[in-house]
């Protein structure tokens, strides 16, 4: 085979990155280049593919991030993303990630890898942790043993990341060198039988002989596609039927699959045994046990995970609150400084009342914003978020639930889009639906702002914290009971096995945390900054519009006909709210108005949830337009917390939060919704499924809080 | 016949046979729950609905009715 290499990709390194869930690929990655992909301490953080590009002496390499997978098999989604991805695409070099501190499970994956003809390098990742563990890997003897480069790493401090990539670098130059997997005796003279009959037949193929009798053997579909139709097959057949047959029975498994798993399995004890020395003695119960022992106990383990989770809320409005005032000063401030340098009203206005104070309320819930996301970072980066799972299979169970269905619930804390992707983590089509579909029951931290504005309003601040936990427990408890119906009518179905690996604990990287918060928190800024201040444009021009000169007139008559500044003063906001009323958003508002009258929305209030429809953070910066415009604005009492607690009555407000817990998700989780799903019908009955309960519960709760208040 | 599930907390058992089909089995394998491996239970969930055991160097989780389709025996 001739072929000219191209000038331009004969500098490039295509490197596939593969390795069990959890050994720390994405870190890996995020190590060798600059890129800052999300990394985690549980199975299943990566669920897509992921392309990072770097140069190193003068060679661009790109290097694939795919999810984690324990075999090859495709068990769930993630899983077949990488599988499909390693037969199917084009790329030259793998890096086998394995977890130095578990290297015999490791390798299992690694066996699997060994069988395909690709050129492979094993990166024996999280080198400083076995040390401290006593855990001494001779790397070049392993090398040897298993006839391909294994280079010690360490993410975490960087060590031997350049003889990695090094050593990449040198494979993709070399020639292919066959792997030395060797099997046991029965196995090996079935394959050289195989072999010999192949190379008889001189049979064409890309890939080794040794490589296609191994497949063959495993009864790998796609060399089985591509024998069948070759006649060689029909003498082949007999041949693989008496193999089959053979292994087997060494192997007392009707299996080839299980009998191959401990061919491994044997290959790898005998590697592990050569190359692995313990030094020191092994507790006999390590840390993450004795933890275990206490975080996972059968009576103190939930009442231990419902504290976290109080002190979490309790934090985020205690904490949170601190700065909350100076935010509000300053924007006040902003408001005034910037108003005074605006000569024309219309301007002004859309600067003041529109852009900054629209703005100004989603920026003053970004300390809140932080302490959640912290907590969220917590949790996933510790270990802990496997232990909850652990913790609530049982009981999420009975409700229909996978145990495994809580990583995608607590992610939808903090965000709905990363949380339907991870939903992926699910094997079952049914168990993963019925998931996507009460994720936006747990509430996302563009709502939080939303409820923290409410909560300060009409509560007291030590017990706001309370509500917000309140508010977000209901929500979780919503929609595992809403999961229980949907399994009971449109989800039924065999229940998914649970078996789930328990990281090891991991005291949290603070720089890790710190730039998970950080990038979340710009994000959420950046939001307020582009798609907020838009919106708040918007919002702005729908209630300013169109200009009613009658009004104008009747009003300035009435306002020069009475003497005391007082009487000005009511008049002229008179004026504003009439305003305000007969607007494109008051139409807009009045028009949907009777639909919302049962739960006891005022036109504004209906407005605002419709807006926050585009984003849970557009309520708030709504409210914030519409009462700058119409509410009087005296000083020091033009906090938006201050107009909501004046111009909303408590049961509406108790309404309007469980609408807001409930209905449907902002316009870009919906579309991340609808792929994850699988097709438009089912944001249909989504938007049918939450629109009904939102406002059936709104209505119960608005008229049951009236009874009491 | 002993399955794992009925094995009690801080107990050594080696397994003789996995009982699970297909996708549940290879899992299983996968995770190195296979034929002689040498498993201890380390915690279980009030009534025993989900078990962790240790395998190797690594802790599963396991629901009752997977547990159950896993044949040990004492060591």
């Amino acid at each position: 085979m001739e072929e000219k290499s191209c000038p331009a990709i004969s500098n490039h390194i295509k490197v596939a990155l593969v390795g069990q869930p959890n050994v720390g690929k994405s870190m890996l990655i995020n190590s060798v280049s600059n890129a800052h992909l999300h990394v985690g301490n549980f199975s299943g953080v990566t669920v897509d593919k992921t392309e990072v590009l770097f140069d190193y002496k003068g060679y661009n390499f790109t290097v694939v991030d795919l999810p984690g997978t324990y075999a090859f098999t495709d068990y769930t989604i993630e899983e077949r993303v990488t599988h499909d991805y390693l037969c199917a695409e084009e790329y030259d070099v793998i890096i086998n990630v394995v977890d130095s501190t578990n290297l015999t499970k490791n390798l299992q994956l690694t066996a699997e890898l060994l069988t395909m003809s690709k050129k492979v390098i094993i990166a024996l990742n999280m080198s400083d942790e076995a040390q401290k563990e006593g855990i001494e890997i001779n790397a070049e003897y392993m090398s040897e043993l298993i006839g391909v480069p294994c280079v010690k790493v360490s993410a975490v401090t960087k060590e031997g990341i350049e003889t990695l990539i090094d050593r990449v670098l040198k494979k993709h130059q070399e020639e292919k060198v066959k792997p030395k997997l060797v099997f046991s005796e029965p196995v090996e003279e079935e394959i050289a039988q195989i072999i010999w009959y192949l190379d008889k037949h001189r049979f064409q193929s890309e890939n080794s002989y040794r490589n296609v009798a191994i497949n063959l053997l495993k009864n790998n579909k796609k060399t089985y596609e591509k024998l069948h139709d070759n006649p060689i097959w029909i003498e082949l057949q007999p041949i693989l039927i008496e193999a089959a047959k053979h292994i087997e029975l060494h192997h007392d498994s009707d299996d080839v699959k299980e009998a191959f798993a401990e061919e491994y399995a044997s290959f790898n004890r005998g590697i592990v045994a050569e190359v692995l020395k313990q030094k020191t003695k092994q507790e006999k119960k390590t840390v993450t046990e004795k933890i275990d022992s206490i975080l996972i106990h059968p009576i103190f383990g939930i009442p231990i995970f419902l504290f976290f989770m109080w002190s979490l809320f309790q934090l985020t409005f205690e904490v949170g609150a601190i700065p909350m005032e100076y935010i509000d000063a300053f924007f006040g401030w902003l408001g005034n400084t910037v108003g005074a340098t605006i000569g024309n009203d219309d301007i002004r206005s859309l600067v003041v009342d529109g852009v900054i104070s629209g703005v100004g309320a989603v920026v003053l819930f970004v300390p809140n914003i932080i302490i959640l996301f912290i907590g969220i970072a917590l949790l996933e980066s510790t270990g802990y978020m496997s232990r909850v799972a652990f913790l609530l299979d049982g009981f999420f169970h009975k409700f229909g639930l996978h145990g495994q269905s809580f990583i995608p619930l607590v992610t939808g804390f903090g965000c709905s889009i990363p949380a339907y992707m991870s939903a992926r983590i699910l094997k079952n089509d049914r168990d993963r639906l019925l998931t996507l579909f009460i994720i936006g029951f747990m509430s996302c931290g563009a709502r939080l702002p939303v409820y923290v504005l409410f909560a300060g309003a009409f509560f007291s601040p030590e017990m706001a914290g309370n509500i917000l936990f309140v508010i977000y427990i209901s929500g979780a408890m919503l929609g595992i009971i809403a999961a229980k119906v949907l399994k009971m009518t449109a989800f039924k179905g065999v229940d998914e096995p649970f078996v789930m690996e328990m990281p090891k604990y991991r005291l949290p990287s603070l720089k890790l945390i710190w730039h998970t918060v950080l990038t979340k928190t710009m994000m959420y800024l950046q939001k307020a900054g582009t798609f907020i201040a838009g919106a708040s444009m918007l919002i702005w021009f729908l209630s300013n519009y169109p200009h009613n000169l009658t009004l104008e007139t009747e009003y300035a008559q009435k306002i020069a006909a009475v003497s005391s500044v007082q009487e000005k003063q009511i008049l002229k906001n008179q004026l504003a709210s009439d305003m305000l009323e007969q607007s494109y958003l008051g139409t807009i508002g009045k028009f949907s108005e009777p639909l919302f009258t049962p739960l006891g929305f005022d036109w504004k209030m209906s407005v605002a949830l419709q807006a926050g429809l585009a984003a849970k953070e557009v309520v708030v910066s709504t409210l914030g337009v519409l009462y700058a415009l119409g509410s009087d604005v005296t000083e020091g009492d033009n906090s938006l917390v201050g107009a909501i607690s004046k111009n909303i009555s408590f049961p509406s407000a108790v309404a309007f939060i469980v609408v807001i817990m409930i209905y449907l998700p902002c316009l870009a989780a919906s579309v991340v919704f609808t792929r994850e799903a699988g097709g438009i019908h089912y944001f249909f009955y989504l938007l049918a499924f939450t629109s009904v309960i939102a406002y059936s519960l709104a209505f119960i709760a608005y008229n049951v809080t009236k009874i009491f208040v | 016949m002993k399955k794992l599930i009925e094995c009690d907390r801080g107990e050594q058992v080696r397994v003789l046979k996995l009982y699970a089909k297909d996708e549940l089995k290879q899992r299983l394998i996968s995770f190195g729950l296979m034929k002689e491996a040498i498993v201890e239970v380390l915690e279980q969930a009030p009534a025993k609905q989900t078990i962790e055991v240790k395998v190797g160097k690594m802790r599963l989780a396991l629901r009752a009715q997977e547990a159950a389709l896993i044949e040990v025996e004492a060591i």
